[in-house]
């Protein structure tokens, strides 16, 4: 069984996003960049499936610039057999990036399909359920615990308060929560032997698909900042400001 | 136009992020239509019905709803926006519910979506934040229908009273079969649900255990009628169920009173509750960045500040 697993690179988890002073968008010239945590929990537990004896093949896969393949080394360095670029230089929307997953797996007859439910970017959440949608497929997002057995997947998901469990017949899509599991961390010899894994690079142009960005962003700001405030000296001064000042008890 | 509200409901009663959602679609200035899609859901469908600002609810009846799995609710929802011609809008709300169904709707729509909206400022023209809330984008949807995940805490409810929609019936879609729900462990919680509370007392790293968590945050939280949270560390480390997390992968909270106990504050927690009325943080570290963000901050141990406030209530 394949297994396909998203990755995206995004702006460092440790980086706090600027906005450029014209408003055309969030400063990243310079930046460190690296791959989508929640898609490193992805990555982590196709590893796991394959480690099971459950999946025999894992192929990372992103969509965007040249510099993606850098994302793909670190995919296949925590594990994954391959990569995939679809190359673009464009603003792809998560339904474009969704279409272009699906003419990977189509192409190459995943039974699994792995995302991270949620770029810490664009913060869309919307990738592994339109992937899902175009698919045709069963989904189970923010999943927080994954069993594969005789192509039947029994998942458990995180919902408002507290936990739910699904079961479908492959194929199925997973997005990733956080308690999913912890990606291990990446070795030296692993960084090296992921150099040596095939990765292929297509043209997301030469593929034929709607991948015109729908929504034309018109200004990026700051938001408001919240006023400082002030430290106060003990409980018993916070109590009666709380009471007396912010009336808030 | 028409604006099409996907509606979270338990089958008896409409759920609160709901009344948001439809306060958001009021904006848009169009007849709302709100979904309510289950099993034996008509006491839901009459409740919509009381909402003020609802034009029509349209209730889909069939076992296959019951359990709110996302493909079939998405064929259903698609089903409706394709028999009316004028619908320009679906909206749900960004729950853990709405953000499980709609991308899969916005996609069998070939729309793009927008997550978790702030503002609407004209029909196809709404603001949105992105990088944990550092950034605010101002876009401009093309797409024929325009699909709009709502951020709860930026649109104050619609009265739950007052309304008098008609009620109409709808077909159901084919049951798809792809899902079964095997089972739900929902927590019943004696606290208010933290998205809806007015007072939250949120723990960090800080609390270094899970019985201390427990142990030093619960009366607290008993005291002043609130719900607990936690920040993202305190989830990882275990202190702290998933589902507390408040921040930007968690949820997104706006209550009257924030306390903020042995948290940090990371930018991504701050996305996550910088919108509350009056912020409190308890914290030893005065360099912490909750304290940029905090009304009042308080430098203290929390093992012996959160007793002693407990005691001052």
């Amino acid at each position: 069984m394949k297994v396909l697993v998203a990755v995206k690179r995004v702006l460092d988890y440790n980086v706090k996003a600027r906005v450029k002073s014209d408003g055309s968008g969030v400063d990243l010239a310079n930046q460190k960049l690296s791959m989508n945590p929640f898609d490193e929990i992805a990555c982590e537990e196709a590893v796991r499936l394959k480690e099971a004896g459950v999946a025999t093949e894992i192929i990372a896969v992103s969509c965007g610039p040249a510099a993606c393949q850098e994302t793909l080394r670190s995919a296949m360095a925590i594990g994954a057999d391959r990569g995939v670029l679809v190359e673009s230089n464009d603003v792809l929307e998560p339904l474009a990036v969704a279409k272009l997953m699906q003419h990977v797996a189509a192409k190459e007859g995943v039974q699994v399909a792995i995302f991270g439910k949620q770029a810490i970017d664009d913060d869309a959440g919307q990738t592994g359920q339109m992937f899902g949608a175009l698919m045709g497929w069963a989904q189970a997002t923010f999943a927080s615990k994954v069993k594969i057995e005789g192509g039947t997947a029994t998942i458990s998901r995180e919902i408002d308060g507290g936990l739910e469990t699904l079961q479908m017949k492959l194929p199925v899509v997973i997005t990733t929560d956080l308690r999913l599991n912890e990606p291990r961390f990446i070795t030296l010899p692993n960084i090296m032997k992921a150099k040596k894994k095939p990765l292929e690079v297509i043209k997301a142009a030469d593929l034929g698909l709607d991948l015109a960005p729908r929504t034309a962003t018109l200004r990026v700001e700051e938001p408001a900042a919240r006023k400082a405030g002030i430290k106060v000296a003990d409980v018993a001064d916070l109590v009666k400001r709380l009471k007396d000042e912010a009336k808030v008890i | 136009m028409t604006t099409l509200i996907i509606a979270e409901h338990d089958g008896a009663a409409i759920k609160p992020a709901t009344l948001n959602t439809i306060a958001a679609a009021v904006k848009i200035g169009a007849p709302v239509h709100v979904l309510v899609a289950g099993s034996g859901c008509a006491a839901a469908g009459q409740a919509a019905a009381a909402v003020a600002g609802v034009a029509k609810v349209l209730v889909a009846d069939a076992a296959h709803y019951g359990d709110q799995l996302a493909e079939n609710l998405a064929a259903l929802v698609v089903q409706q926006v394709r028999a009316d011609a004028s619908c320009a809008h679906v909206l749900a709300p960004a729950t853990a519910f709405g953000k499980n169904v709609l991308p899969r709707v916005a996609a069998l729509l070939d729309s793009s979506q927008l997550s978790d909206v702030t503002a609407i400022e004209s029909p196809d023209t709404f603001q949105r934040p992105f990088y944990a809330g550092n950034a605010v984008a101002r876009v401009q949807s093309k797409d024929k229908v325009k699909v709009l995940s709502i951020r709860t805490t930026a649109f104050d409810p619609v009265a739950a009273s007052g309304g008098s929609a008609a009620v109409e019936s709808v077909a159901a879609a084919a049951d798809l079969g792809l899902t079964q729900l095997v089972g739900r462990e929902v927590v019943k919680l004696e606290r208010p649900e933290l998205t809806a509370a007015s007072v939250i007392v949120s723990g960090g790293r800080g609390l270094g255990a899970a019985d201390k968590f427990h142990g030093v945050l619960e009366p607290l939280a008993d005291k002043l009628g609130a719900a607990l949270g936690a920040s993202r560390a305190a989830v990882d480390a275990g202190y702290a169920p998933n589902d507390y997390q408040v921040g930007q992968t968690g949820k997104i909270v706006a209550p009257q009173l924030y306390v903020a106990v042995g948290i940090s504050g990371a930018i991504q927690h701050l996305a996550g509750m910088k919108d509350s009325k009056v912020i409190v943080a308890i914290n030893k570290d005065a360099e912490a960045p909750i304290f940029q963000v905090a009304d009042y901050g308080l430098v203290a141990d929390l093992f012996q500040a959160v007793p002693e406030l407990v005691l001052a209530l």
